[in-house]
């Protein structure tokens, strides 16, 4: 037995600064709260609105700009038909809008995040053992923090998704930005450019296929949360992977496991092919 | 007229830059005093004036200091001591803002390996240094394509760096940094990256171009034949200090050192020293007989001289005779070179 008097309770400390939180700042949370959840209501009413072969075109159609291929917004317009197939249609609608959500909110977190760690190397220091720690804590931690600010709902499950799903920005933000020809950049003081105008001008353009990269990545790892925040009250295709394990439904689950596969699909071509593509842009077509 | 003044330029890489400023007053040697701070001499003790109008060429072996005295002028690089001046301003002395303005406007560089925005097209990557000093948009573009012509890549306006070789990519650096009329020119080993014949070209455009504009230009380089074919004068630097300074015919007829020496050996001497650099002057006179121009390259000397073995005179532009070359003094060249 380990002796008590050696034992510390930190869960104590813990409730009572939420509780000091919640009773001081619940008005800020609750803001910021309905804030998200106005933008997420607003976008998952459009697409669940919205008639099914509209949503299957406009899959097509951003396939087309992101990859210039026409075979493959034909494929993706198959793969996103098959999750109607499925019978899963509005929850699928659901589970995107909430994950469009969680990726745009990480971006906004994460790339300017990347661009100061990639401008200081203290921070760098400190944050990186910070990001590593985020990515190898159970992702079901995340659940806590965003129930004890937000209650259950939605909006908790779209942030434990994004404090889980934000690290590869930030990661390849900081690394596309570093790899950036010091010489070009030598270039541009020399011509009398200032800090933001390299920023804007040079580094984001130029590590942006590395920053699509991290987008991509981000992308897959929401969409790894979607059972889990269903846990807490985000509905979709999670939400069915978890009545399917409750009541022992192996049929349903594996449908709804499929659903989840096909919409990561759709997401990684997307979100991958726009990064190559301007890459192979840059280099001349070789890639 | 001095464009760019630099006096007693020393800098140190490293931490304790004071201490090792210290040591390198009391003429400590470079080695000892990477041992005592850790410190790292680049420049030591450097004072050049380069004269408006004027080409100054600096040659030196890979980590002579070359390229951090280049940076020092427009202060890319911060010395540890000395003064700066270009056109009369005090270049240490700017504030951010005022050195921004200075970079914008007074100097412009161009790289060895171009420097060039891969995500930009030819005339947008001319058009940079306009668009930092804010030019409106349609001014900038028909000032890219104007330079775009005039450095020869007319039909290349849309064109991404990675389509161009490297011979025109090193055009549109050249392109850029005069796009900005700024009245000095950097240059950090501009050709080095070229092949032999596209680096001819390329030595030719400039010197067509600076004929007409006039810029005072300093130009790195790690190849003594480039520097006194584009000097007007050269400066040799070694281990971070100036060994010698002079007209490329000085440097190669009167080395300063072994190590100055060591470079001219590469020089052909027959195509790069002119009639006036060896001849001996003597009083103005009619032309009777053989003559050679001033600027006449040795070779042409030596093609009249095979036949007679006679001292030729030398005339100057007015057609005057302003000395004489014996030809003992071409065969010592000759022997010196073969």
């Amino acid at each position: 037995m380990f002796p008590d008097k050696f034992t510390f309770s930190i869960a104590e400390p813990i409730n009572y600064a939420v509780n000091w939180l919640v009773l001081n700042y619940g008005d800020v949370f609750e803001a910021f709260s309905n804030g998200i959840l106005w933008v997420l209501l607003g976008l998952e009413g459009v697409l669940r609105g919205s008639p099914w072969w509209y949503v299957l075109f406009l899959t097509g159609a951003i396939t087309y700009i992101a990859t210039e291929r026409f075979s493959q917004s034909l494929v993706l317009i198959a793969i996103a038909f098959f999750m109607g197939v499925l019978g899963l249609w509005d929850q699928a609608m659901q589970t995107l809008a909430l994950m469009l959500i969680a990726i745009a909110l990480s971006v906004m977190i994460g790339l300017p995040c990347g661009v100061a760690l990639s401008k200081s190397n203290r921070l760098r220091m400190i944050m990186l053992p910070i990001l590593d720690a985020m990515q190898t804590l159970p992702s079901f931690v995340y659940l806590i923090p965003a129930l004890m600010l937000f209650g259950l709902g939605k909006v908790p499950a779209i942030i434990a998704t994004v404090i889980y799903a934000v690290v590869p920005v930030i990661r390849l933000t900081d690394l596309g930005i570093r790899q950036v020809d010091q010489e070009l950049l030598e270039a541009a003081r020399a011509f009398g450019t200032g800090s933001f105008q390299r920023l804007f001008g040079i580094e984001l353009p130029l590590a942006f296929p590395t920053i699509m990269a991290g987008i991509n990545q981000t992308t897959m790892m929401a969409l790894a949360m979607v059972v889990l925040a269903s846990m807490i009250g985000a509905r979709g295709l999670g939400e069915e992977v978890l009545l399917g394990i409750q009541r022992l439904d192996v049929g349903r689950g594996l449908t709804a496991g499929l659903a989840i596969v096909a919409l990561a699909i759709v997401l990684d071509r997307i979100t991958q092919g726009y990064g190559k593509r301007v890459q192979s842009m840059r280099r001349g077509g070789e890639t | 007229m001095t464009a760019i003044l630099l006096n007693n330029i020393c800098k140190v890489f490293g931490a304790d830059s004071a201490a090792a400023l210290h040591l390198l007053q009391e003429g400590v040697g470079k080695e000892e005093i990477r041992r005592q701070t850790g410190a790292i001499l680049a420049l030591r003790d450097v004072s050049i004036t380069v004269g408006r109008g004027e080409i100054l060429a600096v040659v030196g072996l890979s980590g002579s200091g070359k390229s951090t005295l280049l940076r020092v002028v427009n202060r890319l690089i911060e010395p540890t001591d000395g003064t700066v001046t270009v056109y009369g301003e005090d270049v240490l002395g700017f504030s951010g803002a005022a050195l921004q303005a200075f970079r914008r406007q007074t100097v412009s560089m161009v790289f060895q390996g171009f420097g060039l925005l891969p995500h930009r097209t030819v005339t947008e990557n001319v058009g940079y240094g306009m668009v930092a000093q804010r030019r409106p948009r349609h001014e900038w573009e028909e000032m890219s394509r104007q330079w775009i012509q005039r450095v020869g890549l007319s039909g290349y306006e849309t064109a991404y760096p990675f389509q161009l070789s490297g011979g025109m990519r090193q055009r549109v650096g050249l392109a850029r940094a005069l796009a900005t009329q700024a009245p000095v020119l950097l240059m950090d080993e501009p050709f080095s990256a070229l092949d032999p014949i596209i680096r001819h070209d390329m030595q030719d455009l400039l010197l067509s171009l600076q004929a007409e504009l006039q810029k005072t230009i300093v130009v790195i380089t790690h190849d003594l034949n480039e520097a006194v074919r584009l000097g007007d004068r050269v400066a040799v630097l070694n281990d971070g200090s100036i060994v010698q300074t002079g007209r490329p015919a000085e440097i190669i007829l009167r080395p300063a050192n072994d190590y100055v020496s060591g470079f001219a050996v590469d020089v052909n001497r027959l195509r790069t020293l002119k009639a006036c650099d060896i001849m001996v002057p003597s009083h103005a006179g009619q032309a009777i007989d053989l003559t050679v121009a001033e600027d006449a390259s040795i070779e042409e000397v030596l093609s009249y001289q095979v036949l007679r073995k006679e001292p030729i005179k030398v005339t100057n532009s007015a057609g005057l005779v302003v000395g004489e070359i014996e030809w003992e003094a071409v065969r010592a060249l000759l022997k010196r070179d073969i």
